[in-house]
């Protein structure tokens, strides 16, 4: 299978691990992530402001950009990346006139029609591919992980964007499950990382990261596991002001999902760029 | 008959005359072909109003009226009493509505008042051609069906039974009690629910004038006010309620335990049960989902032990055929349920519960005889969370109204926990207080000063399981920080929501539901417990969530809106109704299915087919005279002449 894909700009960067990861991970799964030719920002923050039709246009240009190509759908990984093309899409089907302002603005593109569908590599999995499928190529056990699995906010709100039940979501549970890799019932998994508080409300983001940090420790989680390269870089690179202020501070790897999900398809350890992550997890996913 | 008709310009206040220049429609309609009378009046359905009206008839020989008012529903009885006092026929007095049609839905007076203008010459052109009428007399069946034996219903079948009606009084369960029987014990005044309702119980039970099927439903209505017809479907109970003595001894030797319904699951009853010790009937039914002999073809111990040989295995449903004149329904609530709010868990947490199994918590009669134990461990827990609002008043994801009694029964909850465990902590997350009865507030600040328990005013944003706690993250917004708080037991004042099945119901009675499930009242302030459908009444919290005091008043109400029925000799119902032209009607029955009140059929007349119109049933909408492709089905005082003569009015000058 071959299914259009967005990356963004931090799979390009710090996030590489996770574009790299993932393309190894779904070719295991005969999944073939083509890029698209051309791309731009996603837009990051979705505005609110439904008059605010300026911000709204980066993401409905990557849109078009799919149709171009003769796409229907679109994957994506990144759940910032994922929510912002999500939800430009559904204020672009739902407010005709704002859809035709948008449209005569960009005069130069063809016209765009709400048809593409925006996916994220969860859903993916989880509706197209199945579990069940995913269950069967396992083949490594990572017995030693025990993984608190990380939603953050992008991913589930607001509702009607979301991929799962935003106060009970179980994607990405389901998924470990299927891989054989134990969860923990982390009750911090949907709260907010403290996002762009992390750029001048460092000590904000990082009470959040020790808070959360320990729960998951305390309740036996060995590992946090995200899809947002956000989220990943506040959980993991907060943890070193945490520790200098808390020197008993206990650190925990921060991974992509799909790192974990690599792994246990068998994917070449060269692909997985554990070389990114803060504290690496090599040794606690294979068990070296 | 020379038309004298008088036009009578109300300015209701400033309702009419802001926005219509009343002086200006006098004037316009005082010398109209037929009109001997106009003039306006500041307050017509005032007593010098109506005064003046019946003057101007007397004086000026009116044979006909029109009143520019307000909606005929609101006042058109008042003036056909009026012009009937003097001798006119009420029908020949219509309304012409100036104000919700015109004046409140407008905004430019000039042609606001050219509107109104047109609005009253219509209506001039359709007295002109109003016939005398006279009532149709109906028969009245004196007794009354109440569905539902809650509160509501047990205090509507007293009520109209110790008037001297017969009742029937139909309930689902096994036992009338509904859910004011589980709980401990009431606001403000904390006298025992059980106490004082298991004497009306017993009551009811034993009422020569009520005739009580629990176990039951109503399977069918029809008919119509005064004369319904009911079917009611006795379910299989498997016992001989007649050789059943109530001895228990089957009870206690079924080996089978299931979750106790009356115990909201905290507790297990027997297959073979009676929900709880004071039910009435006092007498056991079998559960055939969960019964051994039916599930397995085994066991029938409960039939060798009973001393009369009660239990039958082969019973089968009964239908049982009533005639009633007046219906109550008091179908109740449930509440919301905690699958729903997957921020507080979803109900996956065994010590996060809901206001039902607090108060079965709290009964002397309950699964821990009133000492408070939370049901992870039987610990009797230190500190106590009791949050509303959950799933009310939240319009984007769950149910837009304010459930009504939470504010008053979590404060109960706390209070009642304080009694219990005197060092323990009790903590309201709450919206805001809402003590709006008779002795609420300060019941509320009670329990505030003297049992120290703690109000924090903020939404409860998640809660989760640690370490055998549930932690509780909050906002305290009136310091405006946020809060984690970890409580042993956590109790959700959850949304009430209509009883299941209601749906179901309202279908077999033709009446309506709103937005939310809850029966639909005739009018939200005049009628509150009238339906739309004359004869059928409502009670309790099927109508919309309240309390004890407030359903007991309501069920009185209805109970005297059905009594009301019963004075009289017999009731009269509106003669505006469909008629048929038998020589033009060729019994095409195109009518037939389109009538919603079943009041066409076909018969053979002299040979003929032809739709005749049962007068009684029909409401008088219309349906069948606009379908009816010949012209023949008219109806009385708005025939097609006058419809055309009203359509005239405003179309050609």
């Amino acid at each position: 299978m071959r299914i259009p894909y967005y990356p963004g700009c931090t799979l390009k960067t710090t996030a590489k691990n996770f574009e790299d990861s993932a393309i190894a991970a779904l070719k295991v799964l005969n999944v073939e992530l083509v890029e698209l030719k051309r791309w731009n920002c996603c837009g990051t923050v979705y505005s609110l402001a439904s008059d605010d039709l300026m911000h709204k246009l980066a993401p409905v240009r990557n849109l078009i950009r799919v149709r171009e190509e003769d796409g229907s759908k679109v994957l994506t990984l990144c759940s910032m990346c994922y929510n912002t093309l999500k939800q430009a899409n559904l204020f672009f089907r739902e407010d005709k006139e704002a859809s035709e302002k948008m449209n005569e603005f960009m005069y130069r593109e063809r016209d765009y029609e709400g048809d593409v569908e925006v996916l994220h590599i969860l859903g993916f999995l989880r509706d197209e591919i199945g579990f069940d499928q995913i269950a069967k190529k396992v083949k490594r056990k990572l017995a030693g992980l025990k993984v608190a699995p990380y939603y953050g906010c992008l991913l589930l709100r607001p509702g009607e964007a979301a991929i799962d039940d935003p106060e009970n979501p179980s994607v990405f549970e389901d998924l470990f499950e299927s891989l054989g890799v134990q969860t923990v019932d982390f009750p911090y998994r949907n709260e907010c990382c403290g996002a762009y508080q992390t750029v001048d409300q460092v000590d904000l983001v990082a009470e959040r990261t020790r808070k959360m940090i320990n729960l998951a420790r305390s309740i036996g989680a060995n590992i946090l596991a995200t899809s947002c390269p956000l989220c990943q870089f506040n959980l993991e690179t907060r943890q070193k002001d945490v520790k200098g202020k808390w020197t008993d501070f206990e650190e925990m790897p921060v991974v992509y999902f799909t790192q974990i999900l690599g792994a246990a398809l068998g994917v070449g350890r060269e692909d997985l760029g554990f070389e990114l992550n803060l504290f690496n997890p090599s040794e606690l996913i294979y068990g070296e | 008959m020379e038309n004298r008709i008088g036009v009578f310009v109300c300015h209701c206040g400033i309702n009419i005359a802001t926005t219509v220049d009343v002086k200006a429609v006098v004037a316009a309609i005082k010398d109209y072909p037929g009109v001997v009378h106009a003039e306006d009046y500041i307050y017509m359905c005032s007593d010098p109003g109506q005064g003046m009206i019946q003057e101007r008839i007397r004086k000026k020989s009116l044979n006909g009226v029109v009143v520019a008012s307000c909606s005929p529903t609101l006042h058109e009885v008042t003036f056909r009493n009026t012009v009937a006092r003097v001798g006119i026929n009420p029908y020949r007095c219509e309304i012409a509505n100036i104000r919700e049609h015109c004046s409140w839905v407008h905004s430019d007076r000039a042609e606001a008042t050219v509107k109104a203008i047109k609005i009253v010459k219509t209506v001039i052109e359709k007295v002109k051609l109003n016939e005398e009428l006279t009532p149709i007399a109906i028969p009245i069946t004196k007794r009354a069906l109440v569905i539902g034996g809650g509160i509501a219903g047990i205090q509507a079948a007293l009520d109209t039974a110790n008037a001297g009606y017969e009742v029937i009084l139909v309930e689902k369960q096994p036992s009338i009690g509904g859910h004011m029987i589980q709980l401990s014990e009431t606001f403000p005044t904390l006298d025992c629910s059980q106490c004082i309702l298991t004497p009306k119980m017993v009551e009811v039970g034993h009422h020569p004038q009520i005739r009580l099927y629990t176990y039951s439903e109503v399977e069918e209505v029809s008919g119509y006010v005064g004369n319904f017809k009911v079917r009611i479907r006795k379910k299989k109970r498997w016992v001989d309620f007649d050789k059943c003595i109530g001895c228990g001894i089957c009870m206690e030797k079924c080996p089978v335990e299931v979750p106790s319904e009356f115990e909201e699951g905290l507790a297990k009853r027997k297959a073979i049960y009676i929900p709880f010790p004071q039910a009435v009937p006092a007498k056991p039914v079998i559960d055939a989902a969960h019964c051994l002999w039916f599930q397995t073809g085994k066991c029938r111990i409960c039939e060798k032990l009973c001393p009369t040989g009660a239990i039958d295995y082969e019973q089968q449903e009964e239908i049982i055929e009533e005639e009633v004149g007046a219906i109550v329904v008091a179908t109740g609530y449930d509440l919301y349920g905690m699958e729903n709010i997957g921020e507080y868990g979803g109900g996956r947490y065994q010590d996060v519960i809901n206001g039902l199994q607090f108060e079965r918590l709290l009964s002397a009669s309950g699964p821990t005889q009133g000492v408070v134990r939370r049901p992870s461990d039987g610990k009797v827990p230190k500190r106590v969370a009791f949050i509303s609002c959950v799933g009310s008043r939240d319009p984007e994801l769950h149910k837009p109204y304010c459930s009504k009694v939470c504010c008053m029964y979590l404060t109960k909850h706390a209070m009642l926990y304080k009694h219990r465990v005197p060092d323990g902590e009790a903590i309201v997350f709450y919206i805001d207080i809402r003590s709006d009865g008779k002795g609420y507030e300060e019941f509320v600040q009670r329990a505030q000063e003297e049992d120290h328990v703690t109000y924090i005013r903020g939404k409860v944003s998640k809660i989760y399981e640690n370490n055998g706690e549930l932690v509780i993250m909050a906002a305290d917004t009136l310091s405006g920080k946020p809060l984690e708080v970890s409580c042993d037991l956590v109790v959700l004042g959850m949304a009430i929501v209509p009883s299941p099945g209601v749906e179901e119901l309202i279908r077999k009675l033709k009446i309506q539901v709103d937005t939310n499930g809850f029966l639909t009242e005739a009018h939200p302030k005049l009628r509150p417990v009238e339906t739309l459908t004359p004869g059928i009444f409502l009670a309790g919290c099927g109508q919309a969530p309240r309390d004890i005091p407030d359903t007991v008043a309501q069920a009185s109400g209805a109970a005297s809106k059905a009594l009301e029925m019963f004075g009289q000799e017999q009731l009269h119902h509106d003669p505006a109704v469909a008629t048929v032209n038998e020589d033009i009607c060729s019994g095409c029955g195109l009518c037939v299915p389109l009538c919603p009140y079943e009041a066409r059929e076909i018969e053979v007349i002299k040979g003929k087919r032809i739709a005749v119109v049962n007068e009684v049933l029909c409401e008088g909408c219309g349906s069948c005279v606009a379908a009816c492709p010949s012209g023949a089905a008219q109806q009385r005082n708005l025939q097609d002449s006058q419809l055309f003569r009203m359509s005239e009015a405003v179309t050609i000058k």
